[in-house]
């Protein structure tokens, strides 16, 4: 059977391609024979949904769900949007993962051994599903800059990695998030794997003064598209069916 | 395409070297939520053979990817997708979500599965039914956007010769490379998957 509904192709140009030489690490991990295209199926429209009863009450607050007997140091910040797909719809109860460095610029993670130090009231994780509206929030501390090894001088600019569902496992998505205004953007090779500069530009967070609380927390606000998708009725009355 | 009728997809970027804090916190060496996802789907009310998938990742110069994120998504033993766009006239089993998520471990480099064999699911219109498959999904450090491939089973040799998926692929060579061996051991049903992520042996990855 075709399936009622089929997702856009999906547009690579706004994609980083697999091999990038600016980051250096993708050399050896990147296919080089041309991806096989498929049209969707069951096996691609389909995917896992998620409950509000598997979340904790804290999961989507990273300065409280690892606090031990303080709280984590570093600007309060709330990031908030909307899960939306290419139709501009917004995507209901899918679920966002987000983790990220403390203040200082360190990852709760035995292979980060930067000199900068753990936080012992910070793990750097959390998740939500989003709500009727494709709405989602949460609250953390904003991620410091760190190097990594790729030049000898390279540095990312601060970030919040993000993971989403969506409603097929074609729409499956990882990103990053940064944060306006960041001096480090334009130096940073992640980034740079990007070849459509307007794409990149949708990676960064717009602080979102009105969406902050006065006294207490700074707030950015980034919104998230997934692919669109389209009914295939149509498709499948020209085919007699 | 983009278009001012649509709106454009956010771009991929890596998930990174640390993306187990975020998917997989237990790999990482901390303990934060109540309730974590994993590799071990077939509970104990789960329909259907249960079987262990195992394997390596490689990078193109046949070093094994100590750091990788993988997902697999697939139907029940009836092949049934637990999602409401399968309309297929097949039982759904509620205690089987189809999705499963672990790493590669930071020292054996092995990803490890634990779920039921999924049923043929039917095909595009006028297409054949799919074989028995399961959809991965990696991630990792240098892996710029996602990587997306199938799993077929090695012992469904008819079905997979009549899948509409594997004969799109040109060369029958490459076809094998998604493929897993079913072996037993230790009363346990293992099929063996390895992923090449280039070289001679890279394996087929789909744009979906």
């Amino acid at each position: 059977m075709t399936p009622e509904y089929e997702f856009h192709q999906r547009d690579r140009d706004i994609h980083p391609p697999a091999f990038t030489p600016v980051y250096k690490t993708s050399a050896l991990r990147s296919p080089r024979v041309p991806l096989w295209s498929l049209q969707n199926s069951l096996s691609e429209v389909t995917g896992p949904a998620f409950s509000r009863d598997e979340l904790g009450p804290l999961d989507n607050d990273l300065i409280q769900n690892y606090a031990r007997d303080g709280k984590p140091i570093g600007e309060q910040t709330i990031v908030h949007g909307r899960v939306l797909d290419g139709n501009d719809r917004p995507v209901r109860n899918t679920l966002v993962e987000v983790w990220q460095a403390n203040a200082g610029g360190r990852y709760r993670h035995r292979n980060d051994s930067y000199i900068a130090p753990i936080d012992p009231n910070f793990g750097g994780c959390g998740r939500m599903l989003t709500d009727d509206n494709g709405y989602y929030f949460f609250r953390t501390v904003k991620p410091g800059a760190y190097p990594f090894r790729n030049r000898v001088n390279s540095w990312r600019p601060a970030h919040i990695h993000f993971s989403v569902f969506g409603s097929g496992f074609a729409q499956r998505l990882i990103t990053q998030m940064y944060f306006e205004g960041d001096p480090l953007i334009p130096h940073d090779s992640i980034i740079a794997t990007i070849p459509d500069k307007s794409a990149a530009e949708r990676l960064t967070a717009k602080l979102d003064l009105n969406a902050s609380l006065p006294l207490e927390c700074l707030a950015y606000r980034f919104d998230i598209v997934l692919r669109g998708s389209r009914q295939t009725l149509f498709e499948n009355r020209l085919h007699g069916g | 395409m983009s278009s001012d009728l649509y709106l454009p997809e956010t771009p991929s970027q890596t998930a990174g070297p640390y993306v187990h804090i975020g998917l997989i916190p237990n790999q990482a060496g901390f303990d934060i939520f109540d309730n974590n996802f994993g590799g071990d789907i077939a509970g104990p009310d789960v329909a259907g053979e249960r079987i262990v998938i195992e394997g390596r990742i490689f990078d193109a110069s046949g070093h094994v990817a100590r750091d990788v994120l993988v997902e697999t998504w697939q139907a029940n033993a009836a092949g049934r997708y637990n999602h409401p766009a399968d309309r297929q006239d097949k039982a759904l089993d509620r205690a089987f979500r189809g999705w499963a998520r672990t790493g590669t471990d930071f020292e054996t480099g092995v990803y490890r599965i634990n779920t039921i064999k999924p049923g043929a699911v039917a095909g595009r219109r006028g297409r054949k039914t799919m074989a028995p498959h399961i959809s991965f999904w990696i991630a990792a450090r240098g892996i710029n956007i996602a990587l997306a491939t199938r799993m077929y089973f090695g012992d469904e040799a008819a079905a997979n010769a009549s899948d509409p998926v594997l004969n799109i692929i040109e060369q029958p060579e490459r076809r094998q490379t998604l493929i897993a061996a079913r072996t037993a051991r230790d009363g346990q049903t293992v099929y063996t998957f390895d992923i090449f992520l280039g070289g001679a042996r890279e394996t087929v990855f789909f744009d979906v």
